[in-house]
This record gives C-alpha cells, structure tokens and sequence, in this order.
C-alpha cells in the first residue's frame, strides 16, 4: 500500500499533466478548425484546375508538348513524405512511415530518394541512412506559400533536368475530423489528362475551344500552377489531419487522465482510511490496555 | 446574363450572374458577352471589369491566371484577386519600390536575382497601383 504522501503527490501531478493535455488539446481544435477552412477553401480551385487541364486535352488536337508529361522507364523514383514538425499526435507520423517503408520495399528493383516533409519523417529516415535529398521543415503547422513554391521550383527542376523518372506523394488526406487517409499520388510525369472520344460526349458537342494565343502557350502556363496547387493542397490535407489527429489524441490522454485521477482518489481514500482505523484500534487497544 | 465564378487558391472569390466581362487576356483585352464561342486563355496582369445583373460596374485587380468559357459559363482562375477598394496601396507601392530597385541593381551587374521573376512582380505592383488610382 502506497503511503498517503506518495499517492497525494501523483494525483497533483496527474492532474497537472491533465491540465495540459487539455489545453492542447484546445489549442489543436483551432489549429484545425482553420486548416480544415484552408482545405475547404482550396478545393474549388484545384477542381476547376483540374477541368480546365481536361477541357485543354479534349479540346486541343495532336500531341500536347509540356516537359511534365513526358513519361520515362523510371530508373529512379523519388518520393515525397508528408509528416509533421511535432509529435504527439497520435499515429499520424508511423503511419504515414509505415506506408513509405511499403513503398520502399516494393521499389527496390529501382533507385530511390526521399524528399522530408516536416520534422519526424526526416529524423526517422535521415537516421536509417536513406537518401533524403532536400527537406522542408519548421512549418509551424500552417501553409507557407513561399516555402510551397520552393518545394514545387526543386521538384519540377529535377524531373526535367533527369535526376528523378518519377515523383510521388506521400501523404494524409483528411476526411473529416475522425477520418484520414493516406494518400499515394502521382506527382510528375502528370498523368495526360483523358482525351472523351465517345460519340456520346461528341453529340453533347465536343467543344470546338478557342484557345487565346494558343494550347502550347496556355500548357506553358498552366503546368507550373497545376503542379504549385496540387502541393499546396498535399500540405494543407496534411496539416488538417496532423491538427485532427493530434486533436483526438489529446482528448484520449485528458480523457485516461482524468480516469487516472478517479483511481488514485480511490487508493487515497482507501490509505487515509486504513490509517484512521488503525489510528483508532491503537487508541482503543490503549485504553482496553490500561483497564487492564 | 451568364454565370461568372472566381476562384483562388485561397478561396472562391465571386459567383454570380452577369451581363458583360473584360479581361486581360495575355494578347490584349477581351470582352466577354452571354453566349461566347468556348475560350481558354491564359490572364496577363491587369484589370477584370465586370458588369453585374444590377447593372452595377464592378472593377477588380487581377495579377495572372486563366479563364475559360463553356455553355455560358465563365470561369476566372486566378492567382490572386482583389476589388479595387481592396487594394492595400502603401504595399503595392512599397512592393513596386523594392522591385524597381532589385531591377537596378540587376541592371548594374548583380547576378543573383531572377529577372522574370523580379519583373512579373512589378508588373504586378503596378497593376495594383494604377487600378487603384483609376478608381480613387
């Protein structure tokens, strides 16, 4: 039986860690409440990005010439890995860790490299000794358009110039605030967009585009932003889901706490009366002593 | 009457029925009216002049992107957007400043600056600038 100092003593500091998940536990929900709006927000765009590319593809005739959609036998594969700065969130890190070992074990036949989103994932593959080639870090659990765009600049520069065949994503996609999941995208070469030759879809009017000044020209400057917003939205689903799942990993660790506290409030009351008990017989045992 | 929507990274910006639309287009300004033959084109700097089902005249700053037109639908990708009212001129002015600077500084030999980069950004902060002055 633990003394009643001892058990006093864990029970304030219980309660003080208790107070702390809670708060960041808080701090989180609103971490998420305003990723979850920059997702929300940015979907419109990268939907309707998505149209226009398809509508280029449909409405353009031939070859459609832009250096990310060239399509090589990939020699070497680079992956991008999406974790977090921070721990404390649950399974967020091993499992996006988890899926990049898969991937690494199932691309051995080829070369590989990593590029390190966030903190965790760099520690853990720098320190296995795999190839990570350049890593963005120190988000502060926001986007960074700057940051964004240099990520995007490195990328595209080394699939075109060659170094890489083949660029993926590795990240969290968020659902809702109790479901993610992890996501494995393409990234570069970009896969063609589907050219609709159905005679159905010709009947509704293949439309005959106009294309100001013409397709090439508007490839040239829609690819760069294509590959900027498909990023961006990688960053921001995996902030979201980082601020959701430590959010509810928190909550869990408040909510054993608090049970935590319940049961040594238990064992507290069971010692201070095991004590006055004894107290008692001790005092009773005395005097039956003196009658004697 | 067509329908207009703007759309931004960062969000969507208009969505509503109009009567007529000019744009930048990189090879000059277009006007838009209802029932425009389908259209992609790429947006230069400059300024999106829309006029409402109101008849209201609404002007906004745009620095690049993409519209498209099919079935009556207007669709502005744009890389950032604001209402004249909008624009923060003191930073648009400092911007347009710093830009011009680095593109001196370009000029007298400097090597580590990115030319197209440094003149997409003045392009833009003068966009902003002369847009707000029209309007003020």
């Amino acid at each position: 039986m633990p003394t009643l100092r001892e058990v006093k003593k864990r029970i304030r500091s219980v309660i003080s860690t208790k107070r702390i998940t809670n708060a960041m536990e808080m701090v989180a929900a609103a971490k998420l409440r305003r990723a979850q709006q920059k997702v929300e927000q940015s979907r419109p765009y990268s939907k309707k990005m998505d149209e226009m590319l398809a509508q280029l593809a449909a409405g353009s005739i031939g070859e459609i010439i832009h250096p990310y959609f060239e399509e090589r036998q990939p020699r070497k594969r680079s992956l991008v890995i999406f974790t977090s700065d921070r721990g404390l969130c649950g399974s967020f890190n091993s499992n996006i860790v988890r899926h990049a070992q898969n991937w690494l074990n199932e691309h051995k036949d080829t070369e590989v490299e990593l590029i390190t989103v966030g903190k965790k994932g760099n520690d853990f593959f720098k320190k296995r000794s795999w190839p990570v080639v350049n890593y963005y870090g120190n988000w502060g659990g926001s986007l960074n358009y700057d940051k964004a765009r240099d990520m995007v600049r490195f990328l595209t520069d080394r699939f075109v110039a060659g170094e890489t065949d083949e660029i993926s994503l590795l990240f969290t996609r968020f659902i809702s605030m109790v479901k993610y999941r992890i996501s494995l995208e393409k990234y570069l070469p970009v896969a063609r967009p589907e050219i609709k030759t159905s005679t159905n879809e010709l009947s509704h009017g293949l439309k005959d585009y106009i294309f100001e000044p013409n397709a090439e020209k508007i490839y040239a400057a829609l690819m760069p932003g294509y590959a900027t917003t498909k990023m961006v939205t990688a960053l921001v689903e995996s902030f979201a889901s980082e601020h959701g799942s430590r959010m509810i990993a928190m909550n869990a660790a408040t909510k054993n706490a608090g049970e935590m506290v319940y049961n040594l409030t238990l064992d507290y009351n069971k010692a201070r009366q095991a004590q006055i008990t004894k107290e008692l017989l001790e005092v009773v045992s005395g005097a039956d002593a003196l009658k004697g | 009457m067509f329908h207009l929507s703007i759309v931004t990274p960062e969000k969507s910006y208009f969505e509503g029925e109009i009567k007529s639309l000019v744009v930048p287009g990189t090879e000059g300004y277009l006007g838009i009216l209802s029932q425009h033959a389908p259209l992609i084109t790429a947006l230069m700097p400059g300024k999106i002049e829309f006029r409402d089902e109101h008849d209201q005249v609404c002007i906004m700053a745009v620095s690049g992107g993409f519209l498209e037109i099919s079935n009556n639908l207007a669709t502005i990708l744009a890389d950032t957007v604001e209402k004249a009212e909008e624009i923060d001129i003191e930073r648009a002015r400092a911007a347009y400043e710093r830009e011009k600077k680095r593109l001196i500084s370009a000029g007298a030999g400097e090597t580590d600056i990115d030319l197209p980069s440094v003149r997409a950004a003045l392009a833009r902060a003068a966009n902003r600038i002369k847009i707000y002055e029209e309007t003020h």
